[in-house]
């Protein structure tokens, strides 16, 4: 099995592009990426993608994509996983390297949300749940996690302050990022006096809508060091799936795709917790990002907010969580939201990302598609 | 663009309804935090009731710019009303106003449409009418019964109103007159009813920076451009007023000042009266600028457009004043309704349903 290399990296500011659809923001991205390496061919594109077809009426995302960027007459094709898109993307591009079918692959993930007002690009994003027992009963994605956050708050006793700490340091770190969508700092106290939208979550306590794409070029052992100086090594992958039907799981307040998948990208990188340097988790909402930290074996359940508070994952320390800003604050462009995630812990690695910068040689991404049904983790080694 | 002869107001004429709902109380009903109708600077709005309509309301706002600019309506050739809210969709409403006004037959009029600048495309058209010398006066009124459908954001602004201008040649009885205008529109799709259709639809954020703010702006810098004009020449400011918050970003933006914003913002409130709404901004400027001073006027239209005029304040305006109710006067002249009684003035419920 060959080693699987990150050679090459576009990314997209995000934000509300009304003058821009699918292909614009693809090619844009694409077009950076394929700088990179000094415009070698490609083999094949693989894009992580949720909502082309509902709210863009465009299926057949890849030969789309790899026509309009120039990629020319190659294998394409989209994968989808609701929000973990992306992060399935690149999970398909590691294997098509490893595997030794292609030597160079471009992962894209992209999304374009702001064709539609808000209750639709809502409707939308709902059908990540389970159409029959959920959909069809009205309850959105906010709602859920929603629920998640009451129990968490009631079973470790977190006060709504205490738990608004995560998008005062989101909004902090994305302050700093020149892609992310939310670049200002909040406060606890602008936290708590937000809208409502799913008691108790407000309205900072949520990723905005926005759009963006990103793109990754990976390679094989053979050609990584003839296309980068700076090859960052995929040195673990792990992807696991969860009952769709939230009502079907045991414990709300751990995501146990996310344990597992983790676990499988620790072995195969021969890593513990203790030795990432750096993270990128999927906080859609604030709850996520907390039970996220415990999942992934960064702190014990329940305490990762009161940890936080006291300075813990904050940059300088190990892991620093979120440079970005993280979905909360960099921005959720759903199925390209992995790909960000991957881009920017290469970028640490590499040492050149425009943001806070966390020096270290080990880094981690996390990327959810639901309630924590679809989750793929990967480990990144400099 | 600038006319052959100097064209000015002759006179001004504003109504709105006497009926307010303040925003909290539609936030209330649908669930809406009161953060949210705070954000958009807007604090109630303005309800017709069931016997007003953008006829009606026009005719009212129309008596008061005649009375302002004494003469005879016989000798008004010209009756244009901009609206997206015609009590008929096919049938004139200007000439009832016409007839009820005693304006015709001998009368040029349209119904024009360009959602909430239809008024100020009349205004253009006057000024060009009336400068060529092919008519002495042209009545122009935006008047709007706003719709949006119950529980939209629109429905914290959307309100009634209107106001009535009176277009003549510069002369010892007007109270103003236009120094120059700019016209900026695009095929921009941010706001739209269709045929038939009961509410209007909008792309929330997509109506401010490429509809709002692109027109807007890009208008004012055009007629800055054209006439060698800077932001500190103006002494007031008036742009369309979907909400208490965009003219303020939009001044910002183009260097201008918020106190020169404050006086003509007049929607935090009455809400938005679509074609009323820059119009009764520069109402309630004209009831306290001094002769000499220079008017920022800019409406603005979904769809999209913008035009921007330069008007100058002329000594006739003084004695105009209290020759009808001011907007002022309009404003404390106020009776708060319950939604339930916003929801039977505006149509949204009614009597027998069976």
């Amino acid at each position: 099995m060959s080693k699987t290399y990150i050679v090459g990296i576009g990314l997209t500011k995000i934000g509300r592009f009304f003058g821009k659809g699918l292909r614009e923001l693809f090619a844009e991205a694409a077009s950076k990426a394929l700088e990179e390496i000094g415009n070698e061919n490609i083999q094949a594109l693989i894009v992580g993608n949720m909502m082309s077809s509902s709210l863009s009426e465009q299926d057949n995302l890849g030969a789309l994509l790899a026509d309009y960027a120039g990629l020319g007459k190659i294998p394409a094709f989209k994968v989808e996983a609701a929000c973990g898109s992306g992060g399935v993307a690149v999970y398909t591009g590691y294997s098509l390297i490893a595997s030794g079918v292609f030597d160079v692959v471009m992962v894209g993930g992209v999304e374009k949300q702001t064709e539609y007002p808000t209750r639709i690009v809502s409707k939308a994003l709902a059908q990540a749940a389970d159409a029959e027992y959920e959909l069809f009963y009205g309850i959105s994605f906010t709602g859920l996690n929603a629920l998640i956050m009451r129990l968490y708050m009631d079973t470790y006793n977190v006060s709504r302050d205490e738990m608004s700490v995560w998008p005062v340091l989101m909004h902090k770190n994305a302050s700093k990022n020149p892609y992310a969508q939310l670049r200002f700092e909040v406060t606890k106290d602008q936290v708590a006096k937000s809208i409502v939208i799913a008691d108790p979550i407000r309205l900072l306590d949520s990723s905005p809508i926005g759009d963006g794409a990103a793109a990754l070029i990976l390679a094989s052992e053979k050609v990584a060091r003839k296309l980068s100086d700076t090859p960052i090594e995929i040195a673990g992958v792990g992807m696991a799936t969860d009952h769709i039907y939230v009502a079907y799981r045991k414990n709300l307040l751990s995501l146990e795709a996310t344990v597992l998948s983790a676990k499988e990208a620790y072995r195969m990188a021969k890593i513990e917790p203790k030795d990432i340097d750096v993270a990128e988790v999927h906080d859609a909402f604030t709850v996520l990002g907390f039970i996220n930290m415990e999942d992934l074996g960064f702190s014990e359940r329940g305490k990762t907010p009161k940890l936080m508070d006291e300075g813990r994952f904050w940059p300088g320390d190990k892991p620093t969580v979120n440079p970005s800003g993280g979905l909360k604050a960099r921005g959720h462009p759903v199925g390209a939201t992995g790909v960000y995630q991957v881009a920017e812990v290469t970028m640490q690695l590499r040492g050149d990302f425009p943001g806070i910068k966390v020096k270290g040689d080990v880094g981690l991404a996390q990327s959810i598609g639901g309630l924590g049904t679809t989750v793929t983790t990967l480990v990144l080694k400099r | 663009m600038k006319s052959i002869k100097d064209v000015g107001i002759a006179g001004w004429g504003v109504y709105f309804p006497k009926y307010r709902i303040k925003c909290s109380n539609i936030g209330k009903v649908w669930g809406f935090p009161p953060q949210y109708s705070d954000g958009l600077r807007v604090y109630e709005k303005t309800v017709a009731n069931i016997d007003e309509d953008a006829i009606t309301m026009g005719w009212e706002a129309a008596r008061y710019a005649v009375a302002r600019a004494k003469i005879d309506p016989k000798e008004i050739e010209a009756i244009y009303v901009g609206t997206e809210s015609k009590p008929y969709a096919v049938k004139p409403s200007i000439t009832v106003i016409a007839e009820a006004l005693d304006i015709t037959p001998k009368t040029l009029g349209a119904d024009l449409e360009f959602a909430c600048r239809a008024a100020s495309e009349a205004m253009e058209a006057s000024i060009g009418l009336i400068s060529s010398g092919m008519i002495k006066y042209s009545l122009i009124i935006g008047s709007d019964t706003a719709q949006a459908s119950p529980g939209d954001v629109l429905e914290f602004t959307a309100s009634s109103g209107a106001a009535a201008f009176i277009l003549s040649l510069r002369s010892k009885n007007i109270a103003a007159y236009f120094e120059g205008s700019y016209s900026y529109i695009t095929d921009t799709p941010d706001f739209w009813r269709r045929s038939l259709a009961q509410y209007p639809m909008h792309g929330e954020q997509f109506t401010g920076d490429p509809a709002y703010f692109a027109h807007i702006i890009s208008a004012v810098k055009g007629l800055m451009g054209e006439l060698g004009l800077k932001p500190s020449d103006f002494d007031y400011v008036v742009f369309h007023q979907p909400n208490g918050r965009f003219p303020l970003k939009a001044a910002a933006r183009l260097g201008f000042p918020k106190e020169k914003v404050l006086p003509g913002l007049i929607t935090s409130m009455i809400g938005n009266t679509y074609n009323g709404s820059a119009l009764i901004g520069l109402a309630a400027v004209l009831e306290v600028a001094n002769p000499g001073q220079r008017i920022l006027l800019v409406p603005f239209g979904s769809g999209a457009g913008s035009d921007a005029y330069s008007i100058i304040v002329e000594e006739g305006v003084k004695e105009k004043i209290h020759l009808a109710p001011t907007v002022k006067e309009l404003l404390e002249d106020k009776e708060y309704v319950d939604y339930t009684y916003y929801s039977k003035y505006r149509g949204l419920i009614s009597k027998f349903n069976f």
